[in-house]
């Protein structure tokens, strides 16, 4: 299978796509383009593109029949899921099955780019995960997945039940791996609600790139974690455990748990 | 006119009326004359017996000049028109007619017939059978005679004259005539003055009856009348006025608050209806902006990128970035405006919720002199609801009100309290099955936002989906499969074809197949297969009754909503607050409300102030 470009763009908007090519072009990679869905499965099942970029709603079906094609073929593509039409189930959902990441319209190019370098990053860690997988080499780990009771939001996020009934939530070390380190860190305050699927804090990386963080989970913040706001890199050696960021009162986890992937099943 | 119920009200009250009187005065003026010719009577017949009695003495003696003579004085009073005494062969021996003397009387004539109407003559009569009655001519006065019998005795035979052998019974009779002119003219008078008295009383109780039916009946029910007209052209803010407190009274006062009732149903149905569509052309436009937005947001912020060492061309291009970023974020409370998402719930005490709600404000209405009451029902449950989107809901309206206060002060109250209303138009079907288990729920196709039922039709060759409305009551089916569904027509569960219409039975109204779906742990939902028919059953809901509501009033001393304003308070952009709102606070509440499955409603008058009304059910629909 041909590598035929770095990333496919499929969106019916030619003015997004041509904007999408032109800041793929800032940080040299190479762009395909597909103008309705049947373009694009017709695309993915010929080449191989690393990076699919895909709007939600499209003329001819939706950017989830996209996300099932790529996860049949077991490619190791990544797909970023991009709409105007951004509600918070969006969001959630693109994440939930598969996306690797979701970006709502209208975006700046800081934001695209934020997250074609995640993504990029990610393709690589998964890459070296299915070498050493070929080479058998056990030993080696790439990323420290998160325990079995906790429950993640894509790859970024993780909640963790509490017996209290209150809900911890922290990132992902995969997602800190496909960041640089944090030079900065903004975070909510103590009494703020969070809503599932909606920015809850921000990171400043070392290489000046932003990236926004989705909140897994609806509800009120009771506590901040200090620590890391003395120290991000806690958040970065001991995502799990020491480097938690909120502790939450969750306003209706019986329903949005549905949407979070549980971290379980990444054992097997 | 005969038409009027006031009429015939005062018709049968004045014909039962005549009927009653007219028979009372019947028999009045009978007894009356009857007890008067009977006096008269009784009186003749005295005169008869004094008569007699007075000859007696000149019979015996034969003296009959002095007999003549008692007879024409007795004759001479002005009532008395004849005292004859007749003898037993007829002829007339005395009288106070002098020129009837000798004449021979006809036993057969009305004088003797009471004795002579059979051939022997009678002996023993009674008194009536002695009086009679009778005119002498038609049209003369009537006259009552009265015969008194002059028998034989022993005295009799024995006297010097022998004028009457001794084997004879009765030797003559004393006929009296009196004139009944005056008696008649009693009767007559008293005929007329009961007729009269009759006529006032039958018209004085029709007037009566008419005065009272006008003001008790006519009158309300002609304004009940002219308020069902004015319903029913369509005018729901018309009021009957005041009516008393008896059932026509209460009638008007129900009548009142049904039409009120459908003012606010109406209300929240158009309003239901507008914010739907307005929510779907929110997101429709808010998804046509973003495209476009995109192009100048990701070119712009691409060329301050490429622009990084021209500072002239970065200031505007900052401008320009932070101004798409800005009409972003409206596009975004657009969306989540639009956005019929659903609801966070949990148990939560509303008294609490409402006591965070003033919390947060609170200082700030203190600044205004705003003062906030709450008068809260001791002991109301808990509810399910998003906490945090009520509270915003009670801050907002906090707002509203303190902003409709303005500087010089007021009080605003907040009511709570739990009501019972039915649940028709209310409920909403969220789980339904076929016999074999599958959902027939369908959340890709939304009846005003709510997932649909969906049921397979299959008619001929041909199959399609239709959808009904999930909302019990509210009858917005879509049975538009794209070709005619015929008589003979299938409804089958889309994944078992298993046929879901209900055996051995047919909706009541126009006879159509009737559809059964399964709501688990509600019974079963019944539902006529055809769009003619709003026919429907959901009798686990319908046995319910009424259901619980926690009622909350916010109640403000500001200046209030003009009547052309209140209609189109909840809709988005409307505001009266100039440039500081946005005009999407209440149409968030209402969003907000109806995601809870419960009602807002508005009251208000210019210069006294707002109440909002919001009702949440108390059990939520599963």
């Amino acid at each position: 299978m041909n590598r035929a470009a770095d990333i496919l763009v499929i969106d019916d908007e030619q003015v997004i796509v041509d904007a999408i090519v032109k800041i793929c072009a800032l940080d040299n990679y190479s762009v395909d383009v597909a103008l309705n869905t049947k373009t694009g499965l017709e695309k993915i099942s010929k080449n191989y593109y690393p990076v699919i970029i895909s709007d939600i709603m499209l003329p001819d079906g939706d950017g989830f029949e996209i996300l099932e094609a790529v996860k049949k073929q077991k490619r190791n593509s990544v797909v970023i899921m991009t709409t105007g039409y951004s509600t918070v189930e969006n969001a959630v959902n693109s994440l939930y099955k598969g996306a690797v990441s979701f970006i709502p319209k209208p975006f700046t190019v800081d934001e695209l780019l934020s997250a074609l370098y995640r993504v990029n990053n990610f393709q690589k860690i998964k890459e070296k995960q299915k070498l050493l997988i070929q080479q058998q080499r056990n030993d080696e780990i790439l990323y420290v997945t998160c325990p079995a009771k906790y429950f993640r939001l894509g790859y970024s996020t993780w909640i963790f039940q509490e017996r209290e009934g209150t809900v911890l939530v922290g990132m992902c070390d995969l997602y800190m791996k496909t960041i640089d380190s944090i030079q900065q860190i903004e975070l909510l305050n103590r009494d703020d609600e969070i809503e599932q699927g909606i920015g809850c804090a921000s990171f400043t990386c070392s290489n000046d790139r932003n990236h926004k963080i989705l909140s897994p989970v609806s509800g009120r913040i009771v506590e901040v974690n200090d620590n890391i706001k003395s120290n991000p890199n806690l958040i970065e050696k001991d995502p799990y455990f020491e480097g938690w960021i909120y502790r939450v009162i969750p306003a209706n986890i019986e329903y949005e748990i549905k949407y979070l992937i549980p971290c379980s099943s990444d054992r097997i | 006119m005969f038409k009027k119920i006031g009429f015939r009200l005062i018709f049968v009250v004045a014909f039962t009326s005549l009927v009653i009187i007219g028979v009372f005065a019947y028999f009045n003026v009978k007894s009356q004359s009857s007890s008067l010719i009977s006096e008269v009577e009784r009186h003749a017949n005295q005169l008869g017996e004094t008569v007699v009695s007075s000859t007696r003495f000149d019979m015996m003696l034969n003296q009959r000049d002095r007999i003549q003579q008692i007879i024409n004085s007795i004759g001479k009073q002005p009532q008395i028109r004849d005292v004859r005494i007749i003898n037993k062969i007829g002829e007339i021996i005395y009288s106070s007619d002098s020129t009837n003397i000798n004449k021979m009387v006809d036993k057969q004539a009305e004088s003797c017939y009471a004795c002579h109407a059979e051939d022997r003559p009678l002996e023993q009569i009674s008194i009536t059978e002695r009086t009679r009655i009778f005119r002498l001519h038609p049209d003369s006065n009537r006259v009552i005679g009265i015969i008194t019998p002059i028998y034989n005795e022993k005295s009799c035979w024995q006297a010097e004259c022998h004028a009457h052998p001794k084997d004879q019974k009765v030797l003559g009779v004393l006929d009296v005539s009196i004139s009944l002119a005056e008696v008649d003219n009693a009767i007559l008078s008293s005929e007329w003055k009961i007729v009269g008295f009759s006529i006032i009383a039958i018209i004085s109780v029709g007037l009566l009856i008419a005065f009272f039916i006008r003001r008790w009946v006519s009158r309300p029910v002609n304004d009940l009348l002219n308020g069902t007209l004015q319903v029913s052209q369509g005018n729901l803010n018309y009021a009957i006025k005041e009516m008393g407190d008896d059932e026509i009274g209460k009638l008007g006062t129900s009548f009142n608050n049904m039409t009120k009732k459908l003012a606010e149903a109406r209300m929240q149905l158009f309003q239901s209806d507008k914010m739907a569509s307005l929510g779907r052309l929110a997101a429709g436009v808010a998804h046509e902006i973003n495209n476009p937005l995109t192009g100048v947001l990701t070119y712009s912020s691409f060329l301050l990128k490429r622009t990084k060492d021209n500072p002239e061309f970065q200031e505007d291009l900052k401008v320009i970035v932070r101004e798409t970023i800005r009409s972003r974020e409206i596009v975004k409370s657009l969306l989540d405006f639009s956005r019929q998402s659903i609801p966070k719930k949990s148990l939560a005490d509303i008294s609490e919720i409402i006591d965070k709600a003033i919390s947060v404000i609170e200082n700030q209405l203190s600044l205004n002199k705003v003062k906030i009451e709450k008068r809260t029902e001791a002991n109301l449950p808990n509810l399910t609801v998003d906490a945090n989107q009520i509270q915003q809901v009670i801050i907002n309206l906090l707002v509203n009100a303190s902003d409709a206060i303005g500087k010089d002060g007021g009080v605003i109250t907040l009511f709570t309290k739990q009501i019972s209303l039915a649940p028709v138009g209310i409920a909403q079907i969220k789980k339904a099955t076929c016999p074999k288990r599958h959902s027939l729920i369908d959340n890709d196709f939304k009846i005003d936002g709510l997932p649909s039922l969906k049921v397979k039709v299959i008619s001929g060759d041909k199959e399609g989906i239709a959808h009904l409305d999930p909302v019990y009551g509210k009858h917005r089916n879509n049975f538009n499969v794209g070709f005619k569904i015929e008589k003979d027509a299938k409804f089958v569960c889309p994944e078992c074809n298993n046929s879901i219409v209900q055996q051995d039975k047919v909706c009541p109204l126009c006879g159509s197949p009737v559809l059964a779906f399964e709501i688990s742990g509600q019974g079963i939902y019944e539902v006529c297969s055809s769009e003619n028919s709003n026919w429907e059953k959901w009798e686990a809901v319908d046995s319910v009754g009424l259901r619980e509501y926690i009622e909350i009033k916010v109640t403000d001393t500001g200046s209030g909503i003009s009547n052309e304003d209140l209609p189109k308070i909840f809709d988005p952009f409307f505001s009266t607050k100039g440039q500081k709102g946005n005009g999407l606070g209440l149409a968030v509440i209402w969003g907000i409300i109806d995601n809870h499955n419960g009602t807002i409603n508005v009251e208000s008058e210019l210069g006294k102030g707002t109440t909002f009304i919001i009702r949440l059910p108390l059990l939520q629909q599963r």
